[in-house]
């Protein structure tokens, strides 16, 4: 029988003959992964399955990232948690200044390997897809029972398969083309399914413009957002990876409940106006838009690239003394690149803050959270009302030039205001 | 298994966990004093309407967004005991199935059901009643079935880590 992609990995990892959308499997993890907010909870959930050690030490990961550097004394209980627990249990352990935000992080360590299962205690555990890897986003009473049994059950999902053609313009990122995705099929779009990516244009994209993609997959409902690997995940996995791996496919003829084609020659700077990810407008219908915080960072867009397109546009100017802007690299490594390229100095020169990696204000867990009737313009995934912190904060999501370009003009413009369009 | 209280219904769709459970209280631990802020950015006045025979009756993607566990943990310390909805988010479908709080998908019953009206909930049966208006609900499937009898996945999982 032909199989979509994720029927194959998820067939690879189940003791069963076959399986359809529909069947409920379980299926065996590769990795987990737990935060200091979703695995003090996991922990206590698998002291109450009964089990006290880690099916396998080599196969858990933790990261202190949600409330780094910790704000008050409460976060501070729950990273001590985190950091004794992944000690005495022997598994891999990212503390505070030597790790970053977990999935960018997962990925820059080599832990997401094309056609394998990584389950994370976070949401966007989608991200993985970017590099043909099963990343499934659980709670902690999943993530427990992952912990203690290399396990989860799953309902075999469907697959939407998005055929991406041609090439992208300008100012598009990887950003504008999962808002593209969503503003089609809606925030709910692809529930019980995975998203696939495929054709030339899903194959002339980075690997960091397939994080950004990936890692929004979440927002449309879906398990996770699959490019199958190729060339470009083979170099970018040389080195950081030792364990091989096979270029998987879907088979042609493999049965998918829905397919998209999306022309990146017709995309332009989209952004997710207040409060919804699905609430996609083109930038041109909300220039003028004052802005008092610009946030560029997150799971979805603190890589070396967004901080590159960033220092594009702020490099030789200020922020505008209306706005703040807060630049939050998204691992310790990409930290130390950005430093190395200058692109901190253009930073702070511009009158940006920059900040350690963190998740931070993303989620309203503090290192800059917009007031009441402020208006921020940042490169995060969720602009839900209240995501921030304030319930009266307006969150527009964008790609890292629409943010930065909305630092230096203290409203949203267009970046070819500002700057020259880069040549492809 | 049979469920029966009084709703408490919240309309709007795509109700996210943001607003169910805002995202600076990540850092409470015991489940009672997450129920203190349940709800905080929708209505926190919606809070002063649970009670131990609560039936929460939701719109279309209930619970999209972020995996955290507390929003499931804090309906169930707040006596819900059961969610009846349009549809639901994956990750929240999975957190309330798996703390055993049972999780119904029957539009009919949403659409009709007000705060404060009777609702019975017949998982074996496979039906929903709304003031004694009755609607079809899909079977659960078995495993999901026995893991909300046995009272969520722990205890699912506990007989197997005697054995």
């Amino acid at each position: 029988m032909a199989h979509t992609l994720a029927e194959k990995i998820l067939l690879a990892h189940a003791d069963v003959d076959d399986l359809a959308p529909g069947d409920t499997v379980m299926v065996r993890v590769d990795a987990v992964m737990a935060n200091d907010v979703s695995g003090p909870i996991a922990f206590r959930q698998m002291e109450k399955i009964g089990v006290e050690r880690v099916f396998d030490p080599e196969k858990v990961v933790m990261v202190a990232d949600h409330f780094v550097p910790a704000k008050d004394a409460r976060s501070a209980a729950l990273q001590r948690r985190l950091k004794d627990w992944a000690i005495e249990q022997g598994v891999v352990y990212y503390d505070q200044g030597r790790g970053g935000i977990e999935h960018t992080l997962l990925v820059e360590e080599g832990w997401v390997v094309p056609g394998e299962v990584i389950v994370g205690g976070d949401s966007h555990t989608c991200t993985y897809g970017a590099l043909g890897a099963f990343g499934s986003g659980l709670g902690s009473t999943d993530i427990a029972a992952a912990l203690a049994f290399g396990e989860f059950w799953q309902p075999v999902p469907e697959t939407i398969r998005v055929e991406f053609t041609g090439e992208k313009r300008g100012f598009v990122s990887g950003k504008d083309l999962i808002l593209a995705v969503i503003a089609e099929i809606g925030v709910a779009g692809a529930t019980n399914a995975v998203l696939e990516f495929v054709g030339e244009g899903a194959r002339s994209l980075s690997i960091d413009e397939r994080l950004a993609v990936a890692n929004m997959a979440v927002e449309a409902g879906a398990e996770t957002g699959l490019f199958p690997a190729d060339d470009t995940t083979r170099s970018y996995l040389a080195g950081r990876v030792r364990r091989g791996w096979d270029e998987l496919r879907s088979d042609p003829g493999a049965q998918v409940s829905r397919e998209l084609h999306i022309d990146l020659g017709a995309v332009d700077p989209l952004v997710a106006a207040p409060h919804s990810p699905g609430n996609v407008v083109p930038l041109a219908e909300v220039t003028g838009t004052r802005v008092e915080q610009v946030y560029i960072g997150n799971c979805a867009n603190g890589t070396i690239t967004d901080l590159r397109q960033a220092a594009a546009v702020l490099r030789g100017r200020r922020v505008h003394p209306r706005a703040r802007a807060v630049i939050v690299p998204a691992t310790q490594a990409i930290y130390r690149q950005a430093l190395e390229e200058r692109l901190l100095d253009a930073f702070v020169e511009a009158g940006a803050m920059v900040s350690t990696p963190t998740c931070g204000a993303c989620f309203g867990g503090g290192m800059g959270v917009p007031g009441a009737g402020e208006t921020a313009v940042t490169t995060t995934n969720r602009n839900f009302r209240g995501r921030m912190g304030s319930a009266d904060a307006r969150v527009y999501l964008s790609n890292a030039y629409v943010a930065a370009a909305a630092a230096v003009a203290g409203e949203l413009i267009d970046p070819g205001e500002l700057i020259e369009a880069p040549a492809r | 298994m049979t469920i029966a209280g009084r709703a408490v219904t919240i309309r709007e769709d795509n109700v996210d966990t943001d607003v169910l459970y805002p995202g600076e209280f990540l850092n409470v631990e015991d489940p009672d004093q997450m129920s203190a802020h349940l709800f905080e950015g929708l209505d926190p006045s919606l809070r002063d309407e649970l009670g131990p025979d609560t039936i929460l009756v939701v719109g279309d993607n209930f619970g999209t967004g972020s995996s955290r566990e507390h929003v499931p943990v804090a309906m169930k310390a707040s006596g819900v005991s059961c969610v009846v909805g349009k549809s639901f988010a994956r990750i929240f479908r999975r957190n309330c199935l798996n703390l055993g709080l049972p999780l119904v998908d029957c539009p009919g019953a949403a659409a009709r059901a007000n705060t404060g009206a009777r609702v019975e909930v017949d998982l074996d049966g496979g039906t929903v009643a709304v003031d004694g208006e009755r609607f079809e609900i899909a079977p659960m499937p078995d495993f999901m079935r026995q893991m909300v009898a046995a009272g969520g996945l722990v205890p699912w999982l506990r007989g197997r880590a005697r054995g």
